[in-house]
């Protein structure tokens, strides 16, 4: 889940890293205040989950609190990329002598934590790594294991910063780490990291996305922040087909027959166990299907519940087939899958061995599963038949039928 | 009296079915709810939850004379082959 940049600097504030005396706004009449308590020029930013905001007018320059005010008024007013602002941050516009890049993100592949400095800040860091890749420190490090303050040192010196500014620094980057670590973070980026005319640093910006799954963990930070139980602060807006498939998942409590995210193919996906999901969705982009959908299926749902997920893929405008797929399942089974499945495609009215483009999900209670796939003529695969190989057969099978 | 699902059959003979006890007992048993208890004691069979019967045969054991069984579970999409 994203955080506000208001609320990220809080985040940042609150870890002992030093941040501009800001303050949030939802109303111009509180811009206004909190620029004269700043006591000079001030920047007014759109509190938005998306970029772009400086191109898109979201970010102005007062140099009163009255204009200040104006500007708070006209940003509130402004969508950008569909996004209305939850509200303004006032920032004191500070004297920067040079922006810095510091930032810890997750490296899935490595399970790691990896952070990361720049000398070169204020611009994405991607763009530095690509044109002045010795401007750019990494190291990798345990979220498991104590941080030792030596590892940020190590990374902000490979990029030439020496002296009184590398002793500043490392702190700083070390705190970010901790607040990665301790947050669940899956980001935790200062950008820019500005160094003022005395030398001190400053967070001028920063961005922080925490672990979905870890909410429940950092419920009190979240109450602080005043994130609600109900904003998914995910990159965009659940759709309503996405609503739907959470409605399903939730519709009893066994297992699990959701997490549905929404594309546009036409072939609908009813798909889990065990990252099987991921590695499947992306088998069947590698053979050039087009995924009307991803989601989870797993932990032996109920019949009424993979019957719900199916009517609702089934259902989805552009679907021509589905995908039933799965690796080998211990825990949820066959049989009752298939009966979901199937049931849904009769109750819609479908023949179920033509809606079926292939049912490939071996494991538990397997025969009584095959025999059901029989009786509706359904093609269905054994655990001799590879993931790989089952979504190569479902894509060539809905391009014969698209065809 | 018998109710068929789409998957899954259950047949129960109507004395038994009558038997208020044995009512109770069959309603305790099934983990998916296929049974259930009208006003006056005597079964009544959930038809919306036949399709989830898992095969768990708790309704089988809990029959009244194991050597003249009055509950039924019929697989339909084995052409009613029997659960033993």
């Amino acid at each position: 889940m994203r955080f506000f940049e208001y609320e990220a600097r809080e985040i940042v504030k609150r870890a002992g890293i030093p941040v501009t005396d800001f303050g949030f706004a939802t109303e111009p009449s509180q811009a206004r205040e909190i620029a004269q308590r700043i006591g000079g020029p001030t920047v007014v930013k759109s509190q938005v989950l998306t970029g772009g905001r400086m191109k898109a007018g979201g970010v102005k320059f007062a140099d009163t609190p009255e204009e200040a005010e104006a500007y708070a008024r006209d940003i509130l007013a402004l969508e950008i990329k569909g996004h209305m602002p939850r509200g303004v941050l006032i920032d004191p516009k500070a004297e920067v002598a040079q922006e810095y890049y510091a930032g810890v993100v997750w490296d899935g592949p490595r399970k790691q934590p990896v952070m990361i400095f720049s000398p070169v800040g204020g611009i994405d860091i991607e763009q530095v790594a690509e044109e002045q890749p010795d401007k750019v420190g990494r190291r990798h490090f345990s979220n498991i294991l104590p941080f030792s303050e030596f590892m940020a040192k190590e990374v902000i010196a490979s990029t030439g910063v020496t002296g009184g500014a590398l002793n500043k620094l490392v702190p700083i980057l070390t705190r970010l780490a901790k607040v990665f670590v301790e947050n669940d973070m899956t980001l935790a980026e200062i950008n820019p990291l500005g160094q003022l005319a005395d030398g001190s640093f400053v967070a001028l910006d920063a961005h922080m996305d925490m672990e979905n799954e870890a909410r429940g963990r950092h419920a009190k930070l979240l109450a602080d922040l005043g994130v609600g139980s109900e904003e998914t602060r995910q990159a965009r807006e659940a759709t309503p087909f996405e609503i739907a498939g959470e409605e399903v998942d939730a519709q009893d409590h066994r297992g699990v027959a959701g997490n549905v995210t929404e594309f546009d193919g036409n072939l609908g996906l009813v798909i889990g166990a065990g990252g099987g999901s991921l590695t499947l969705f992306d088998a069947v982009r590698a053979h050039g299907g087009k995924p009307a959908n991803y989601c989870e299926i797993g932990g032996n749902p109920s019949v009424a519940k993979a019957c719900g997920l199916a009517k609702l893929v089934l259902t989805k405008p552009g679907v021509d087939q589905i995908a039933v797929m799965m690796s080998i399942v211990s825990n949820t089974r066959v049989d009752i899958v298939a009966r979901g499945v199937i049931k849904a495609c009769l109750e819609l009215g479908y023949d179920p061995a033509r809606k079926i483009a292939i049912f490939r999900i071996p494991g538990a209670w397997e025969e009584e599963g095959f025999k059901i796939l029989e009786k509706y003529g359904v093609e269905y695969a054994d655990r001799s038949v590879s993931l790989n190989e089952a979504a190569r057969r479902a894509v060539e099978k809905i391009q014969g039928v698209a065809a | 009296m018998r109710k068929d699902g789409t998957f899954i059959a259950v047949e129960v003979e109507d004395s038994a079915a009558a038997d208020a006890a044995f009512a109770q007992k069959l309603t305790e048993v099934c983990p998916v709810d296929i049974f259930a208890q009208e006003p006056d004691g005597s079964l009544r069979i959930v038809d919306g939850n036949l399709d989830e019967c898992v095969l768990c045969r708790l309704c089988i054991d809990a029959d009244r004379d194991p050597a003249h069984p009055a509950v039924k579970v019929l697989k339909l999409y084995d052409a009613g082959a029997l659960l033993v």
